[in-house]
This record gives C-alpha cells, structure tokens and sequence, in this order.
C-alpha cells in the first residue's frame, strides 16, 4: 500500500493515520484531536477557495489546513 | 452549617459548558480576566443543600498539553488551586474525543464527575448510552444533563455535595504498555524523594516527563533530584511516546466505548446535510456574504433609531440641565461634558448588544466555525485565523463593537493583531467627515474618492497584520486544527444572557476611559488660552481660539503645516478623538459658520483648504487615533497600556505620513490645482 500525505487525499477517500510528523506542538495537537496511528479518517470536502479541508473521524468534523494536513501520513482503504 | 468549596467545569469547546455554568449559577455570575492574560475567566455562585459552591468555568480545552495558553490555564488551576471538584462537561454525541480529556483530568487526581451533556440530541440522533456501565467503568459519578433546558443540573449539584466527602478509591484504569510503564515507576520513585513534587500528582507528573511536556520539564529542572530524573528521560524516546500515549488513550476509550454505547453511524447526520449546502464549493460563499450582509444590517441599520433616542434624550438633558442651572460654567460643564460624555458611552450600547445577539446566534448555532472554515485562506493570506474575518467586516459599523468581537478568535497573538488592524476599517461615524469633504471638492467623483477611501483603509490594515506578525508579534504560526461542531439551535436565553454580559462589561469597563476622555476635551475647550483674558467655560472662548484646545492647536500648527493643514485643522482634530463625525462640527464652528453644512462646504470649495489637503485630511481622519470609545475598548480587550498607546502612535505616525506624501508629491505634481 502507497504512503501518502493527508494533503494529497482527494474528497469523499477514506484514509488509515500511520504517523504523524512535523514541528512537535502541532504533532501533539493533532495527536490529541484523534489522529493517532490506525484511525479512520474520511476526507470530505475542501473549503470553497481550495483549502482548508474537511475530515471526519471518531463520529466528529474537524478541519485542518493543507500545511498541516502535510504532516499527517496515510494509506488509502480500499 | 455552610460548607464552601470551588468546582471548576472543564471541557472540549462546543459542548454546552456555558450552558451548564448558566443554569448552576444563573445571574451570580462575575465576569474577568484571568491573572495576567487576556483570557477571560468566569465564576459563579450557587448554594445547594448548605454547600456553598465558589464555580469557576476553566477555558474550553481538548487537552492539557503546554500548547495552548487555555490549556495551561486550565491544568494550573488544577494542580495550583486545587478544587475540591472538577466537573467535566461531556457531549454525549461525540464521546470518543470527549472522553480523551477525561483520561487527563483523571491522571491529574482530581475529584471528577462527568456532566454527560446533550444526552436528548444523542438519543435523537439514535445512540443509546448505558451510564450505569460507564460509571462503573471510569470510577466516577456520571449524570445525564440538558444544560440549554436546564436538565439534570438539580443532580449534577447533588452529586457534588455528596462527592466532596467521599474518599476516592479509584486508581488509574489507563495503562500504558510495559516499556512506559517502567519508565514512569522510576520516576515516580524519584519524584517521591523530593517533597518539593509532592505538590504534584505523581503518576501524572511522570507521564508529562515521559511525553516531552516542557512546561513540566521546567518545573523538574528545580529539583535536585534533576540529574536523575534526566538520567532516565535520556534513556527514552520522547517522541515516540506521546504518540504512544496518546494512541493508549484512544485504545482505552474504544474499549470502554463498546461496552457502554451504541453509536449509531449508518445516517448522514443533519449537520453533514447543512454542511453539504453552506460550505459547498459555489454556495459557500454566496450565503456566508449574504448572511454577513445581513448581520451587518441588522446591526447597524436596527441600532440607529435608538442610537437616534440616546443622542436626543441626552442633547435635551443637556440642554434642560444647562437651562436650570444658573452658574454659566457649571452648566456648561454639566451639559457638554458630563451627560455629552454620559451619552457618547451610551450611544455605542444597541450596536454593541445587536452585534453581540448575532455573534451569539452564530457561535452557538456552529455556523461560525464554518464562516472561519471558509475565509480561512483568505485570512492565512496575512497570517491570521479565519476567524478574524467577522470582526474585521464589522468594523465597517463601527469599530467598538467589532474590537470586542474578536474575543471569538482563540488564538491570543492572532486576536491581538485583529484588534491592532481593526480601527483602520472605515467605519460609520468616518462617513459624515469624508461626505462633507469629498462632496466640497471633488463634486461628482466624491463617490470615487469615498470608495478609496474604505480601499485604503483595507489595505493598510492588510499590510499592518503581515507587518506585525512578522516584526512585534512574532512566533511560529498556530496551527490551523479547527473542529467543525455539529449545529445546533441556539436558544433565545442563551443569546440574551451573552448579549447582556458584554453590554455590561463595555459600561464597566470602557466606559469609565470614554467618560474621562470626553470630559478631558471640555475641559480643554473651556479653559481660556493664556493671556486670552475669556472667562471660563464661557459660551464666547469654548472651542475657539481663545480656549486651551485653541491655544494647542495653535502650538501644534508647525506638526500639521507640511500635510497642508492650518491650526483650525489641528483642533478640529483633536475634537475628532471624542467621536470621528465631529470633527465636521467643530470646523463649523472654527470656520465661523456654526453647524450649517452647507455653507461650510462653500467656504472650504472656495479656498479655506486646498482640494489636496482636503483629500489629506480624509486619509488623516481615516488613519489616525480612533475615538475614545475605541481607545477604552482596545484597552479592555488587549489589557494593555502598551498596545493600546502602539496603535495610537502607530496609527496616529501612519495617518501623517500618507497626507504629508499625500500633500507634498500631490502639490509638487499640481494634483486637482
């Protein structure tokens, strides 16, 4: 399975965390928001200008900008 | 006999915290800040079965990391303060993340109960939730609340007055895996050789060393013990166990999770539905404009007849009281300075509680999250927060209002440069001034010039947030994670209750400055200019060149010469601090033509300023220190003398020298000679 960046996941995908990366209080924040290895994330829309986007995990909505979306390290759910 | 004790409510933002501290406290409740911060700190009162609860409400959190100022806030109140109960404040419909905190507080060994919120919503939305089950699993009492309808609180109350005497025999349910594990037993045996840590919960402590948390980190280097505690840190891998830990406290709630709910995920929420339409790809911004355009409206436009009522009811106090009283100079000071003054604070009150009503409506209904979610990459732009858009757009209404707005935003450095910028949104009281100024001398293009005008002003304010976020308020950028709060109908009470605190706040706290800065400028205009030889506060030297303000203006001309300005100018500026439109009334009455427009604009078309110093003296107006309201609210929300006089001098040094460039290349090229 192909390692991607959450930044690189178009809408409507669902994604599995392998790890996040980045400066280390943002890696803990987005940590601490549920982005932890093996979570379940759905990718479900980007704001109307492009960027932020939109996800879904653990039953709530939460938005990330591209910038920090690119710290978060995925794998593609068939 | 009474008993007192401090209950602080915790918990994520968005899950109805305020609305539980509402109904626990109802109107005995103290708004301030938090010692030293601009984060704002609420407590209340309230007395139950001869308890006497002191409740504090700690600032939303999703954690306690050393992260966030909120986070700090809250967790050193815990381990500082010590309150002999900590409720946390659950949505029910959103358990998982919720329950993260839940694992945190109760490492920190605090007396916890769990105010399980929005238990109705959860039901509706088809979740079933076994509290029985999740209580004997956390250990901790857990009651089911409707904090909007005031649900479940008698309970939550009873629950606490029976908690505070009762021992707790709950050890931690959250285990971390060997490798930490072992690492956290050594240290805590050497945090126990130190008294100097037995302050602190040491199991708690421990795991903090263990995931890196500087703040903690700092407060072990005192020890002497440091050395080894070093030792063993040196030992792990800080970076692998916070995520490590985290992951654990995910696991355990999963597992509790399954045994205690049902959590039904086949529908598309309605939320999902809503958001679907207002942030799509072509509607999202279309109905973010209109729903600003409208909010704007009925801000501004709904305000005005009783911002009209304030302004007659106190120009005919004035008037009555200068009539009654028989000392010319005491009338005087009654009427033009003391209920002027009274009523320049009162005259900001409808816009200031309307746009707090609509701020409310959309912060508690979750849209604002979403109008954040859209301008957002407009705003990173210049560095700021999403966020900072609405109080930006309210600054076109006026500036007072929309500076107390930006208490939406979480983020201190972005909310602070959102306060620093705001005054240069053109706002409604700049209008009269460019009106007069652009119809006298540009005639049929005063709609151009006007125009301009606002541009300037969002221009300035664009390049001054990316000025000072990369010069005065500098730091690495907060990172954008934003959650996205299902919707909710908001209730008329709540909005009510939030409009009336900042009402109140504004009154208390602005309005004392206001009061003193508008009494200042009578004074100044009453007192005869030295040698002038008028007689105090006398109808024939208020204001004029006989006066002191005169006399300044006189003093100050060399200053305002090169923008092409003369004294009259100066002082009609100067006036302009109490309130932007009067700076048109007061050259009316130092041109000699009282509050006749009209035929001020005809003296200033027919030479009295050139049509190039006109145009400066609107980039002046826009630019330059704002109103005394303005001032008392950027002190208010910045809680600094320091900043406030920033922006005045920095707004003030701006506005002289675009009309001094403005006047000095405009004459020399001939421009509208």
């Amino acid at each position: 399975m192909q390692e991607r960046t959450l930044d690189f996941i178009e809408p409507e995908t669902s994604v599995k965390v392998l790890k996040v990366t980045g400066q280390k209080s943002s890696r803990k924040r987005i940590l601490d928001m549920g982005l932890t290895p093996g979570t379940k994330v759905e990718v479900i829309r980007r704001a109307p200008l492009g960027d932020p986007v939109k996800f879904k995990l653990k039953g709530y909505n939460l938005s990330l900008r591209k910038k920090e979306a690119e710290t978060v390290l995925v794998e593609i759910i068939e | 006999m009474t008993e007192k004790i401090t209950v602080a409510l915790a918990g994520n933002p968005n899950v109805g915290k305020t609305s539980i501290f509402n109904a626990i406290t109802g109107s005995k409740q103290h708004v301030g800040n938090w010692p030293g911060v601009t984060v704002e700190r609420k407590m209340g009162k309230r007395k139950h079965k001869d308890v006497e609860m002191q409740v504090v409400d700690l600032p939303g959190t999703y954690s306690l990391t050393a992260y966030s100022l909120d986070e700090i806030i809250a967790r050193d109140f815990i381990i500082e303060e010590k309150p002999d109960i900590v409720v946390q404040v659950i949505d029910a419909t959103n358990l998982e993340r919720n329950l993260y905190l839940t694992t945190q507080l109760m490492e920190l060994g605090t007396r916890l109960i769990i105010a399980l919120n929005m238990t109705d919503l959860a039901l509706a939305k088809g979740d079933s939730i076994d509290v029985q089950k999740m209580q004997e699993f956390l250990e901790v009492p857990v009651i089911s609340t409707i904090g909007s309808r005031g649900g479940g609180i008698e309970e939550l109350l009873d629950s606490v007055t029976k908690e505070i005497h009762r021992t707790r025999t709950s050890e931690n349910i959250f285990v971390y895996g060997v490798e930490i594990e072992k690492s956290a037993e050594e240290l805590e045996n050497v945090l126990a050789e130190d008294p100097y840590f037995s302050h602190y919960p040491s199991r708690w402590f421990s795991m903090k060393l263990l995931e890196g948390d500087e703040n903690i980190i700092k407060k072990a280097e005192e020890s002497e013990n440091y050395p080894q505690i070093r030792k063993i840190l040196q030992r792990t891998d800080a970076d692998s166990f916070e995520a490590k830990i985290a992951d654990q406290r995910y696991k355990t709630i999963q597992t509790m999770l399954r045994q205690v709910c049902n959590i039904n995920t086949d529908r598309l929420s309605g939320s999902d539905m809503v958001d679907r339409v207002v942030t799509n790809k072509y509607l999202g911004i279309p109905i973010f404009l209109s729903l600003m355009w409208a909010a704007f409206e009925i801000t501004f436009t709904f305000a005005t007849p009783f911002m009209n009522i304030i302004d007659i009811f106190f120009g005919w106090l004035a008037e009555t009281a200068a009539g009654v009283i028989t000392v010319s100079w005491l009338a005087s000071l009654v009427g033009d300075g003391m209920i002027a003054g009274v009523g320049s604070v009162l005259i900001f009150l409808p816009n200031i509680l309307l746009l707090f009503f609509m701020i409310s409506l959309m912060e508690d209904s979750g849209y604002m999250s979403r109008a954040a979610f859209i301008m957002d990459k407009v705003m990173s732009k210049i560095g700021l927060h999403g966020k900072s858009f609405i109080p930006l757009i309210m600054g076109f209404g006026c500036n007072v209002p929309a500076i107390m707005a930006t208490r939406t935003i979480e983020d201190s450095r972005d909310r602070l440069i959102t306060i620093l910028i705001t005054p240069f949104m053109s706002c409604g009281a700049r209008l009269p001034v460019y009106v007069l100024l652009a119809g006298a001398f540009f005639g049929r293009d005063a709609g151009i010039v006007i125009f301009g005008l606002y541009a300037l002003g969002i221009f300035v304010a664009l390049i001054s947030a990316k000025l000072m976020r990369s010069t005065i308020v500098k730091g690495e950028d907060t990172p954008f994670i934003m959650e996205l709060p299902s919707y909710k109908i908001p209730t008329l009470k709540g909005s009510i209750l939030h409009m009336w605190e900042r009402g109140k706040i504004y009154l208390k706290k602005a309005g004392g400055i206001i009061l003193i800065g508008v009494v200042g400028v009578w004074i100044l205009a009453s007192i005869p200019a030295p040698g002038s030889g008028g007689t105090f506060a006398s109808e024939e030297i208020y204001g004029t060149t006989d006066s002191m303000i005169g006399f300044i203006g006189q003093i100050i001309e060399p200053l305002v010469a090169p923008l092409g300005f003369d004294w009259k100018i100066a002082v009609a500026l100067l006036f302009g601090v109490v309130a932007k439109e009067i700076v048109v009334g007061s050259m009316g009455v130092l041109y000699g033509v009282g509050d006749n427009e009209d035929s001020l604009s005809e003296i200033l078309a027919a030479g009295a300023m050139t049509p190039l110093a006109g145009l400066g003296l609107m980039v002046f107006t826009l630019l330059y220190v704002p109103c005394f309201a303005c001032i008392g609210v950027i002190k208010r929300e910045t809680g600094s003398w320091k900043w406030t006089a920033f922006q005045l001098f920095y707004g003030t040094g701006l506005a002289w020298i675009f009309a001094f460039v403005l006047y000095q290349v405009g004459s020399r090229m001939g421009l509208f000679a």
